[in-house]
C-alpha cells in the first residue's frame, strides 16, 4: 500500500501492535480509542472471544485531518497474540508502515517475547521485509506491576531491544506510555517520508 | 546606440509616495513641456530607488504627449562608448549633430563621469546646445552633482542650473503601495498581514523589497500553498522566530489545530506531534527542491527539471536528480569559463543557463574551441634565415635572438626602431614566426593599422570582449608601426590594458617604431613610458655586409652566379634603406631584361647613373649635369640627386666669364 499518495494528498499510516498473547496490545487500542474525540475514529472493530483474547484482530481507523494539506489518516491494528494464530497475524503484518512490539514485562513471560520477536521476524520476511528496515518501537507494558514480578526497562532492552529502536515503559491499562509510543512509531513512519521513498 | 526604454518603466507603474513626490511631479512636467521647465532636471538617490523607473518614465510620458518627438534614453557608459567608437571611426561630429537633434535626453547613471575629462567636456558641450535649442535634458545619478568626484565646475554649474531633486527611501506606506502593486502584477496572492510584513522589514531600497517579493512568491509557487505572515518571517529572516538553518523547512505549522484538544490532551499532543512530523517529512523533499529551484534561479540558470519534480505525485529521488542537476549546473559553469575566455560574447548564450541543454553547450564550447579565431599571425614571407645582420643592425638582431631565447623574460617589450626600409617588419615577422614554432604559441602579429581597424570593426559589431578575449589569449604581441596608434584613444586604452596584461604573464611584446617611444606625437605618456621600458634597439642604415647580403640574396634567386663587381658596385653606393637598394636592383634587372643583356656592374652604373651605353662609348668624356631622370623607375628624390659634381669649377668659371 502506498502511505502518501501525492495525487490525492493522502497520508495513510497502518502501524500493527505485535507481541506475544496478553501483553496489552488490544489494550492500547482502547485507550487510544478512549482519547479520540469521536469525529476523529472511526468504528474500532474488535472481533475477540468470550474471554476477552482477540480472535482475528483489532482495527483502529483514526483520522488526523488536514495536515500539510495531506488528509490523514492511521490505521491501527493489533495481531492476535496466541501462537496457533499465525496465518492471521501474517495476513494483518501485510503492508504495515511501522510495527509497535508490545512486549510482556513480566519476568515469566521473557521467552514467550523473544518467541513472538522471533515469530514478527519471520513473518515479516515472508512479506519481503526486513526488521531492520521498518520503522520498530518496543513498549514494555505492564511496568505498573510490582517489581518483584517484572524486569526493568533496561534490562528488558538488554533482552529484547539488539536492534537499538526507541523503546518506552508502559502502562497501558492507564494508558501510561501509550500515546508516547504511539508518537515514537508515528514519528519513525513518517520520517521514512523524508528519505523521498513512499513505503 | 541607445537602449530601448522599458514598457514596464512608466508613471503608470510607478508608485508615488512622499519621499519621490517632488521628483515625479518633475518629471512629469517636464514631459509635459520638455525643454521649457525645468532644464536640465537632475535627479538623484541611492541605488534601487527608482531613479531608472522616473527617468523611461519621463521618456514614456513625452512621447504619449508628442509623439513626434525625437527621445532617446541612454547610461552614461553607453554615451560614453559611443563617442569613442565615433571619434574613432572619424565620426565625431556626426555624432554631436545626432546628439544635439534629439528633443529629450535621458541619461542615467552620470556619476561615472569621475576623471572622465573629455567627457565631462563632451556632456558640457551637449547639455549646452540641447538647452540653447530647447531641447530636454534628464540626468541621473547616484549623488548630487557637486558630489561628483573630480567634476568639471562648469558642469556643475550647469547641471546645478535646472532642477535638482532627490528620491528618498520609501517610507512603510509606500513600501506596502509598492509591494501590493508589484504582487497584482504577477498575479500572486498573499494571505492579510504577509505583504505588511515584507514592508514592515527594515530595507531602504525597493530592489529588495522585490527580492523580498520574489522569495515570497517563489516559495508560494513551490509549495502550491498560501503563506502566512509568521512563515514570511521566517523566510525571509525577519524577526527572532526564524531559526537559522531551519527557514523554509518548517511550512505548515499553521494547521496545527489549535481547537482540537476537547478529545484529551494526549491525543492533541500527539496530533501536533505528527503534525509537525508530517510537515517535516512529507514536504521536506518540497522543501529541497525548493530551495535548489530558488538556489539556481537565484544564481540565473533555468530549473525545468527541478520545477517538473514538483509537479510529480511521490519525491522518488528528489537528491539524485537534485545532485545530477548540480553536477549539470557545474559542468555548464565550466564550459562558459572556457568559452568565456575565448569568446566571452558567445559565453552569453542562454544556452549554458539551462542544464537541459547541456548537450547543445558541449557543441557551442567545442565549436568555440576549435573556430576560435587566432589574432593573425606573422607572414611567413619573412623568415628570419633571410634577415641579412650586420654592424647597423646586429644590436636589434641579437636583441631579437635573446627574446627567442627567453621569450617575455629577458627584453620585453622589445622595440625595434628605425626609419622605413630598413627592415623592422621583416624582423618582427621574423620574431614572429620563429616564436609561433613554441608549443601551445598564440602569436599576434600584425600592423598597427590593422589592430586599430579591428577594433573599430568590433565595437560596431559589439564584439569588443571578444576581441580582447582573442588578444589576451596570445602568448606574444608583435605590432609593426606602433606610431600609427597616435591620437586613437581608446585603441592606446586597449592597447594599455592589454599590455599591461600580457606583461605579467610573462609574454614576448615586440613594436617597430619609425623614432624612439617619446618622441613620437599623439602617443600617451602610459604607453611611451610602457614602450620605453624594455629595450629599445635601433636599426641604422644599412651597412656594406648587409647590402652584400641582401643583393646576394636577391641576385642568388633567379641567377646563379651574381656578378662580383654589381654586387660590389651596387653595395658600395649609399643607400638609406634596404627597401632603397632593392628598389636600385630591380631597376637594374629590369633594364636588362628590357634590353635582354646580362646582369652587369656597367649596366646598373648606366642605369643608376643615366648614362645610356650608347652614349658613354661615343663620347668618353662627355659631362652631363649629373641630374638624372630615371625613365624607368620613374622621379624619384634619389635619382634627382647630383652625384657627379668633379667639373663645377670650370663651369662656375664659365658661367663667370
Amino acid at each position: 500500500m502506498s502511505l502518501v499518495n501525492f495525487t490525492t494528498r493522502e497520508i495513510t499510516c497502518k502501524i500493527v501492535y505485535y507481541g506475544p498473547g496478553r501483553s496489552g496490545k488490544t489494550t492500547n487500542l482502547h485507550y487510544i480509542y478512549g482519547r479520540v474525540p469521536d469525529s476523529r475514529r472511526g468504528r474500532m472493530v474488535s472481533l475477540a472471544t468470550q474471554t476477552d483474547r482477540t480472535l482475528f484482530f483489532d482495527f483502529l481507523p483514526i483520522d488526523l485531518g488536514q495536515i500539510s494539506g495531506f488528509s490523514t489518516r492511521f490505521q491501527l491494528y493489533t495481531v492476535p497474540g496466541q501462537v496457533y494464530y499465525n496465518a492471521t497475524r501474517r495476513l494483518v503484518l501485510q503492508g504495515a508502515d511501522g510495527v509497535v512490539f508490545v512486549g510482556d514485562s513480566q519476568a515469566r513471560q521473557l521467552d514467550e517475547n523473544l518467541e513472538s520477536l522471533q515469530n514478527l521476524q519471520s513473518n515479516l520476511l515472508e512479506h519481503g521485509v526486513d526488521i531492520r528496515t521498518i520503522p520498530l518501537v518496543l513498549q514494555y507494558n505492564k511496568q505498573d506491576l510490582p517489581r518483584e514480578l517484572i524486569l526493568s526497562p533496561a534490562d528488558l532492552d538488554d533482552a529484547l531491544n539488539f536492534r537499538g529502536v526507541p523503546s518506552f515503559s508502559a502502562d497501558a491499562l492507564h494508558g501510561r506510555g501509550v500515546f508516547e509510543t504511539l508518537k515514537g512509531i508515528s514519528e519513525l513512519v513518517l520520517k521514512k517520508l523524508a528519505a523521498g521513498t513512499a513505503a | 546606440m541607445t537602449s530601448a526604454l522599458n514598457p514596464k518603466y512608466s508613471f503608470d507603474t510607478f508608485v508615488v509616495g512622499a519621499a519621490n513626490r517632488l521628483a515625479v511631479t518633475a518629471g512629469r512636467t517636464v514631459a509635459e513641456n520638455p525643454g521649457s521647465a525645468y532644464n536640465p532636471l537632475f535627479i538623484y538617490s541611492g541605488s534601487g530607488l527608482g531613479k531608472t523607473h522616473l527617468l523611461m518614465a519621463v521618456g514614456h510620458a513625452a512621447k504619449k504627449a508628442a509623439p513626434a518627438l525625437n527621445i532617446e534614453y541612454l547610461t552614461l557608459d553607453e554615451y560614453v562608448e559611443a563617442f569613442h567608437a565615433a571619434i574613432a571611426a572619424g565620426q565625431g561630429d556626426a555624432f554631436r549633430r545626432r546628439f544635439q537633434n534629439v528633443d529629450v535626453l535621458l541619461v542615467d547613471d552620470v556619476q561615472f563621469l569621475t576623471n572622465r575629462k573629455e567627457m565631462q567636456s563632451e556632456l558640457l558641450r551637449l547639455t549646452e546646445a540641447l538647452q540653447v535649442g530647447g531641447h530636454q535634458i534628464v540626468l541621473t545619478s547616484d549623488r548630487p552633482p557637486p558630489e561628483i568626484a573630480d567634476l568639471d565646475e562648469r558642469l556643475i554649474s550647469r547641471l546645478s542650473g535646472g532642477l535638482v531633486v532627490d528620491i528618498g527611501a520609501p517610507d512603510y506606506e509606500t513600501r506596502v503601495a509598492i509591494l501590493r502593486r508589484k504582487a497584482d502584477e504577477r498575479g500572486a496572492k498573499f494571505e492579510p498581514g504577509v505583504l505588511e510584513t515584507v514592508a514592515g522589514a527594515e530595507s531602504g531600497n525597493v530592489r529588495e523589497l522585490m527580492g523580498a517579493l520574489n522569495r515570497l512568491v517563489a516559495f508560494q509557487a513551490v509549495n502550491d500553498r498560501s503563506i502566512n505572515a509568521e512563515t514570511a518571517k521566517q523566510l525571509l529572516g525577519i524577526g527572532t522566530e526564524a531559526a537559522p538553518g531551519d527557514g523554509g523547512k518548517t511550512v505548515g505549522r499553521e494547521a496545527t489545530p489549535a481547537g482540537r484538544t476537547g478529545g484529551g490532551d494526549e491525543f492533541g499532543e500527539f496530533l501536533a506531534d505528527v503534525t509537525v512530523t508530517v510537515g517535516k517529512a512529507v514536504e521536506a523533499w518540497r522543501a529541497r527542491v525548493g530551495e535548489a529551484v530558488l538556489r539556481w534561479e537565484g544564481e540565473g540558470y533555468r530549473t525545468r527539471r527541478l520545477e517538473a519534480l514538483l509537479e510529480r505525485d511521490t519525491p522518488a529521488a528528489v537528491d539524485e536528480v537534485i545532485t545530477a542537476f548540480t553536477q549539470d549546473v557545474e559542468r555548464l559553469k565550466e564550459l562558459e569559463a572556457e568559452v568565456a575566455e575565448l569568446d566571452p560574447q558567445a559565453a552569453g548564450q542562454s544556452v549554458f543557463r539551462d542544464p537541459e541543454r547541456l548537450g547543445e553547450a558541449e557543441e557551442v564550447a567545442a565549436t568555440v574551441r576549435n573556430g576560435a579565431a587566432p589574432p593573425p599571425g606573422p607572414s611567413g614571407a619573412f623568415p628570419l634565415a633571410a634577415y641579412a645582420v650586420g654592424p647597423s643592425n646586429e644590436v636589434a638582431v641579437g636583441a631579437a635572438r635573446a627574446v627567442l631565447k627567453q621569450p617575455g623574460k629577458k627584453y620585453n617589450p622589445l622595440v625595434l626602431v628605425g626609419k622605413s626600409g630598413l627592415g623592422k617588419t621583416h624582423l618582427l615577422n621574423a620574431i614572429g614566426l620563429e616564436l609561433a614554432r613554441g608549443k601551445r604559441a598564440v602569436v599576434a602579429c600584425l600592423s598597427t593599422q590593422a589592430f586599430v581597424d579591428e577594433l573599430i570593426a568590433a565595437i560596431d559589431g559589439d564584439r569588443v570582449d571578444w576581441w580582447r578575449a582573442r588578444y589576451r589569449r596570445a602568448t606574444a604581441l608583435l605590432l609593426d608601426d606602433i606610431h600609427l596608434i597616435a591620437g586613437k584613444e581608446r585603441t592606446q586604452e586597449e592597447l594599455f590594458n592589454l599590455f599591461n596584461l600580457l606583461q605579467d604573464k610573462e609574454r614576448q611584446l615586440v613594436f617597430t617604431a619609425p623614432a624612439q617611444p617619446h618622441t613620437l606625437p599623439g602617443l600617451e605618456e602610459r604607453i611611451a613610458s610602457r614602450l620605453a621600458g624594455g629595450l629599445v634597439a635601433e636599426i641604422k642604415e644599412p651597412d656594406r655586409d648587409v647590402k652584400r647580403a641582401v643583393l646576394e640574396r636577391m641576385l642568388g634567386q633567379d641567377n646563379a652566379s651574381p656578378d662580383p663587381a654589381l654586387v660590389d658596385y651596387l653595395a658600395d653606393r649609399p643607400a638609406e634603406s634596404v627597401r632603397g637598394l632593392v628598389g636600385e636592383l630591380q631597376r637594374v634587372i629590369g633594364a636588362a631584361a628590357a634590353q635582354d643583356g646580362p646582369l652587369t656592374a656597367g649596366l646598373a652604373r648606366e642605369v643608376l647613373e643615366g648614362q645610356s651605353p650608347r652614349d658613354s662609348r661615343r663620347s668618353a668624356g662627355f659631362r652631363t649635369s649629373g641630374i638624372v631622370v630615371s625613365s624607368l623607375g620613374g622621379i624619384k628624390s634619389r635619382e634627382k640627386m647630383v652625384w657627379d659634381w668633379s667639373d663645377i669649377a670650370d663651369r662656375v668659371i664659365e658661367e663667370f666669364r
